[in-house]
């Protein structure tokens, strides 16, 4: 069993970074929302209003870290440009998928969306994180940063699964491959 | 009214809006400006060529880096003017929601290429 240290990157980009952050976001909507609908402040206890900074931290970080590997380390080797004349374009993914006007759209659409939309994700969920952290529990007393909060926490969340599925698609159709080949179980005879 | 205690004073905010607003507004000025920026480098050669930043990302490190910048800018000015305030949010949460739509429909590629 092997993998190459760009799937490898790739698997981390989506798999780790991306999903966890997908399943993170509908817990931290059910979460956000529980938390500042309840009526009486002593509902919450300082403990969960603790957990629930420190996660929302976890998933700033998760997000960030998604779009940076993203746009500084696999879209380089998404998009890197095939010498001329060359006809095997599997290590060229971009190129690969513009070859076939059957597969063109996961670039022209999925790709072109993907790449910006992607970073509405981080900038949505460091400003909730932001609001919860400095406001707590005194957020059940303020009603329309509280929509605010959860619809930005709700576009993070659609920003991120527009990302992840056109990124799944993407990679289904035209995967990332190559450099150095990582070993992980010896080669069977 | 404790300041230290929020939970001792229910329905009565501890704090102001303003630093939650500033937060707010400026994530939809930051999501807006690199919509607005992807739109632009898709639509001129100049505008795209200058975005270059980092040639293997190609355009999207510079928008994305300007974005960024523009967004943390806004913050902090908006953080400095609004801190101790209490503003009016109802309308700032419309212009904030409306400007993260918009960034949403200014990248789909359909619409972009449209106008």
């Amino acid at each position: 069993m092997e993998i190459t240290v760009r799937s490898l990157w790739t698997m981390i980009h989506g798999m780790g970074f991306g999903a966890l952050y997908l399943l993170a976001c509908s817990g931290a909507l059910v979460e956000l929302y529980r938390f500042t609908i309840s009526p009486a402040p002593s509902a919450s206890t300082p403990g969960q209003e603790r957990f629930l900074k420190v996660y929302l931290i976890a998933m700033v970080i998760l997000a960030w870290a998604a779009v940076l590997t993203g746009t500084y380390l696999i879209y380089p080797w998404y998009r890197a440009a095939p010498p001329p004349g060359t006809v095997d374009l599997s290590m060229f993914p971009q190129h690969l998928l513009m070859s076939n006007s059957g597969t063109i759209g996961w670039h022209s659409l999925g790709m072109e969306w993907k790449e910006h939309v992607a970073w509405f994700a981080p900038i949505s969920i460091t400003m909730v994180a932001f609001v919860f952290i400095r406001y707590g529990r005194d957020l059940s007393n303020h009603r329309q940063l509280r929509a605010a909060v959860l619809c930005f926490a709700a576009a993070s969340f659609l920003a991120a699964g527009i990302a992840g599925l056109f990124g799944a698609m993407i990679n289904k159709y035209a995967p990332v491959q190559g450099g150095h080949t990582i070993q992980l179980s010896p080669r069977s005879n | 009214m404790n300041a230290s205690h929020p939970a001792a004073s229910p329905n009565v905010p501890a704090i102001t809006n303003g630093s939650g607003a500033a937060a707010i507004l400026s994530a939809g000025i930051g999501a807006f400006a690199l919509a607005v920026l992807a739109f632009a480098g898709d639509k001129s050669a100049t505008v795209k060529s200058i975005l270059v930043f980092y040639k293997p990302t190609g355009a999207l490190s510079g928008v994305t880096t300007t974005a960024i910048l523009i967004w943390l800018l806004a913050w902090g000015i908006l953080e400095l003017r609004w801190r101790a305030k209490t503003v009016a949010l109802g309308t700032l949460n419309i212009v904030a929601l409306t400007m993260l739509a918009l960034s949403f429909l200014l990248t789909f590629p359909p619409i972009a290429d449209r106008l």
